[in-house]
């Protein structure tokens, strides 16, 4: 075996493999860490996974882990693992754009709470991940600093707002990745790049150090390209945290011993009436289908059930989106960090502010600051902001009725394949029908997963499923997902994505 | 002597206008923390080194509510007789400035912690009259302050002809609570005296609930004042204007006086009120035009959704309740019938900060007459000269009582006893150690003074022959001469007896 192969090997294998040869001295942390930064050297220029690659950051890390083991210290079940990070999260002294121009050059003073455990848990950091500008996206053409490419074909997108981490999980710059999730930015991502991505319960993880797009929305979650992968690095970032007072203090569930039992003997799953049918991409609804008679051969029984108030999520979700995103944005000034524009001498504090945000806020970002103060402003928030969170109440009432009846909801992660790099950008609101899926979760507050289910026929692309599960079970997600995925790999022999192209 | 006939412009206002006032009052309490971080508060740090991420507003950054902040909003609520909500939530209050870090300020907006209560404000005319007025209150709520602006290059520091500004976050996010009264009619020709007398007595309820320094020349209590003037014969309020930098009691009453006559001239000759802020002028007693406020701005509340709501327990505002302070309105009156004071001599204590003290020290032995006599006169002299606070001097209630206790038994006179003040405050130790150290007991043994009597005796034979000739009077220059002698040691009382002993003559 030369090094090359050796290096392929290293960055084609899962987080657990690399992590029980590291803890069985087969590997060091260093090596892995030295074959990943050599990966997204080799292939980041075609696919801009990275806004920043902290070469020397990550080996100072690597060899702390190395030289703890040699001492003797018995580590966790991810330590020296390579991870990405979203480019939304502040990390010490580390460039931290969160997409924008707005925060170019900005290295924040403070490390976010998912920094803090990913160190806790010995992970080595590689660098930050390229996202739709604050978030708001499904595609990453929203980035202040061009898109990422999708490794499946590099003429389309890799979904978004979280396009750079699924990319770098499925491009094997990187085993794991953490993303966020406000009306399905990681699993939109996941699905369209055949990996795997969950939205945690609302509260299960920190959002201390994220930089906020719709506060009520917003939630950290963890991308890999296994279920299990997935479950170690959800229950290394999950569990309480005082500095958040959304964050939930109740025991983290059991999501590494669900996935390992996947086992659906018995479950009940239900198929949302609403989230099938016109609107779908056929072979999106075809894969879809498999997927659930694969679940019934399984032992678990489908169900349709109806969730008649899914309907209005889309626009419950794009009038508070904007309302609360354009209150978060509204610190972004020129006055204390990021760009300041236009201070010439002659502008008085409002012209600076103002040209700060013109020149530094893309287009998207203008768009939603506009229609959320105009849904805020008087007059105007009973019928919009206020009426939003009444259907959003209804959404959550939908789920809660639901769940009654079954264990976990599935339905397909996106209404399409991954579209082609621009073909949606003049339309923002066929972008938004991206989303149509993954919204109702972030709106209820409970969990969701997308997984990939094979690939599309007529375009040879990736398709996820989403699972649904009720909040704080966030364990059934992986337990379902773990025994899907293991029924499909075993049919294909090998995991979807190593049928993704050589880069 | 009334008001009305020393401000002729002001009885001439009252007699076609009535007017309606209403107070916000801001209090920054004293909690060792921000409300929503853990950056301490304390006044007067260096610039921007009492900030973190969460009071700069930097991104990713979160607020975490100060739970005693919680309580002392609760406090001052029960004091002020308001229904403490059962649940309410923060608000964010979003508009554009650079001394508000997240360009917003979490707030309450519709919910607040505290509603519906009052104040009982006693109120004393131009003619000596108490007059009871219940001022009542919309609502107390939880905000934060913002941070300091620092205008460089003008002349006068305000923003005008500044040629940069500074801004100093060291005050924002300490904990500020508004306390808002529900519009005030009926005041009529005591409305400046009514809001003094509010905002005078609603400082002091709140210092005594030990939540706040409310020292105004600091910022720690603010208040604004809004006026209205009604024609007497309307049914409709008038346009109202906000005064703001109202920056003692006495401007508080000013302020108002000013602002009624200034509405009273520009609709007698016609003119219309703008709804505006302005601001009070310390100097000349006027308000000016600041800030045109044309329809409040719209701020675009909605519930803060980095926070959950506040659901107080009962039983703890229960406990709360039972253990507040005698209301301060109680005890003055009470205190001053216990000492038969005076309404002038009472509000001199409470006006120079020296009722705890007094109080303290009559707990601490002395006789009120006593406490008052040395907290009021040579304490204030020195805080004043000093300027400082009166109950910042190192010098506790106990060591005045002692003091008083030593001049009592004709160990001190008045002018040994300011030498141990001064000693005790120059730390020199406790009244007994100073006297010792400094050898400041008065001469009380006859044998040296009797001796020092001879002498002066001796040396002043005119002045004798005065005494002796009828004119006792004359004794103040051989007793004079014998303090001067004993240096000041001597008791000026017993000198004399002893020297009209020695020459025979009675008193």
């Amino acid at each position: 075996m030369n090094a090359t192969t050796d290096s392929m090997h290293l960055t084609r294998r899962t987080a657990s493999e690399l992590a029980a040869a590291m803890a069985a001295g087969e590997v060091s942390a260093r090596e892995v860490t030295d074959e990943h930064l050599a990966r997204i050297d080799s292939v980041d220029e075609q696919i801009h996974a990275f806004l920043h690659v902290d070469h020397e950051g990550a080996r100072a890390q690597a060899d702390a882990v190395d030289a703890k083991r040699a001492a003797g210290q018995t580590l966790g079940p991810l330590a020296g693992v390579p991870v990405a990070l979203k480019d939304v999260f502040t990390q010490k002294g580390i460039p931290t754009t969160a997409g924008s121009r707005i925060l170019e050059g900005w290295r924040p003073p403070y490390d976010s709470t998912i920094v803090t455990r990913l160190r806790d848990a010995d992970c080595v950091i590689l660098g930050k991940t390229n996202m739709d500008e604050f978030a708001m996206g499904s595609s990453t053409e929203h980035s202040g600093y061009g898109p990422t490419r999708n490794p499946w074909d590099t003429d389309r997108i890799p979904g978004g707002s979280g396009g750079g981490s699924a990319a770098a999980v499925a491009a094997f710059e990187a085993p794991l990745a953490i993303g966020t999730d406000t009306g399905g930015s990681i699993r939109q991502p996941a699905s369209v790049t055949g990996t795997v991505g969950v939205k945690p319960t609302y509260g299960g993880v920190s959002r201390y150090g994220l930089i906020a797009l719709a506060s009520s929305l917003d939630q950290a979650g963890p991308c890999a390209r296994t279920v299990l992968d997935t479950a170690y690095l959800h229950a290394a970032l999950a569990g309480h945290d005082p500095k958040d007072s959304t964050s939930l203090d109740l025991a983290v569930p059991d999501v590494v011993g669900a996935a390992k039992r996947a086992d659906v003997r018995g479950l009940r799953i239900g198929l949302v009436k609403q989230l099938s049918g016109e609107g779908y991409q056929a072979g999106v609804s075809q894969r879809f289908d498999e997927a659930v008679q694969i679940l019934r051969e399984l032992g678990a029984e489908p169900v349709e059930v109806s969730c008649p108030n899914f309907e209005y999520a889309l626009a419950a979700y794009y009038l508070i989106l904007p309302s609360e995103a354009s209150s978060n944005l509204a610190r972004f000034d020129g006055m204390r960090f990021g760009i300041r524009v236009g201070d010439d001498g002659n502008a008085n504090v409002e012209e600076v502010m103002s040209r700060t945000r013109a020149a530094g806020f893309g287009d998207e970002v203008k768009r939603r600051i506009m229609l959320g103060t105009y849904a805020l402003s008087s007059g105007y928030y009973d019928a919009y902001y206020g009426q939003a969170q009444k259907v959003r109440t209804l959404i959550a009432r939908d789920f809660d009725a639901a769940f009654n009846e079954v264990d976990v909801l599935v339905s397909p992660t996106a209404p399409t394949t991954a579209f082609k790099i621009g073909e949606k950008l003049d339309d923002p609101l066929a972008m938004y029908l991206n989303d149509v899926a993954t919204i109702p979760v972030n709106l209820a507050g409970n969990a969701a997963m997308s997984l990939p289910i094979g690939l599309a026929p007529e375009d040879g692309l990736p398709v996820g499923l989403q699972i649904m599960a009720p909040s704080m079970a966030d364990d059934r997600l992986y337990n379902v997902g773990a025994a899907l995925e293991a029924a499909l790999t075993d049919r294909w022999g090998h995991l979807l994505i190593e049928e993704a192209p050589a880069l | 002597m009334s008001t009305a006939t020393v401000n002729p412009e002001f009885a001439l206002a009252l007699e076609t206008y009535k007017p309606v006032l209403g107070f916000e009052v801001h209090v920054e309490l004293s909690t060792d923390s921000k409300m929503f971080c853990g950056c301490p508060t304390d006044f007067g740090a260096a610039p921007n080194t009492h900030v973190c991420p969460t009071c700069v507003g930097l991104p990713g950054s979160l607020p975490v509510v100060n739970e005693a902040a919680v309580e002392a909003t609760i406090k001052i609520g029960l004091a002020l007789n308001c229904e403490i909500a059962s649940w309410c939530r923060f608000a964010r209050k979003n508009y554009f400035y650079p001394d508000m870090p997240k360009d917003y300020q979490i707030s309450q907006y519709d919910e607040p912690l505290c509603s519906n209560g009052y104040l009982d404000v006693d109120v004393v005319d131009s003619a000596g009259e108490h007059h009871t007025v219940r001022v009542e209150i919309e609502r107390v709520h939880m905000e934060e302050d913002t941070g300091k602006l620092l205008h460089t290059g003008g002349d006068t520091g305000r923003i005008q002809g500044a040629d940069y500004s500074l801004v100093d976050y060291n005050r924002a996010g300490v904990p500020l609570i508004e306390i808002v009264t529900k519009t005030i009619e009926g005041t009529g020709d005591l409305a400046p005296e009514v809001g003094k007398a509010y905002v005078t007595q609603l400082r002091e309820l709140v210092r005594s609930l030990g939540v706040s320094d409310v020292r105004m020349e600091q910022g720690s209590l603010r208040c604004d004042a809004n006026v209205s003037l009604m024609r007497k014969d309307a049914t409709e309020w008038g346009t109202r204007t906000e005064t703001k930098n109202v920056n003692s009691l006495r401007s508080v009453e000013r302020a108002i006086r000013s602002e009624i006559i200034r509405q009273a001239s520009v609709l007698d000759a016609g003119g219309k009120i703008v709804q505006e802020t302005r601001h009070f002028q310390e100097t000349t007693g006027d308000t000016t035009s600041g800030r045109e406020k044309s329809d409040a701005e719209d701020y675009r509340y909605f519930p803060e959704p980095d926070l959950i709501p506040i659901a107080a327990d009962p039983q703890w505002v229960e406990q709360l309740r039972a253990e507040l302070p005698e209301a301060p309105g109680l005890r003055i009156a009470r205190l001053q019938q216990e000492w038969a004071l005076t309404d002038f001599e009472m509000a001199s204590i409470v006006n120079s900060d020296a009722l705890d003290l007094v109080v303290a020290t009559v707990e601490a032995g002395a006789d009120h007459a006593t406490a008052r006599k040395w907290w009021l006169g040579e304490l204030t002299r020195i805080a004043n000269n000093d300027g400082v606070a009166l109950d910042t001097l190192a010098i506790t209630p106990a060591q005045v009582a002692r003091v008083g206790a030593l001049v009592d038994e004709g160990a001190l006179n008045d002018k040994l006893a300011r030498e141990v003040i001064e000693g005790v405050l120059a730390g020199e130790g406790d009244p007994d150690e100073v006297v010792a150290a400094r050898g400041l007991a008065v001469v009380s043994d006859d044998g040296p003074l009797i001796a020092a009597i001879d002498e002066a005796i001796e040396a002043n034979p005119d002045v004798v022959a005065k005494i002796t000739g009828g004119k006792p009077q004359a004794a103040g220059v051989i007793v004079g001469s014998v303090m001067k002698a004993t240096r000041g040691q001597a008791d000026a009382a017993k000198v004399r007896t002893l020297l009209f002993t020695k020459l025979g003559v009675s008193e």
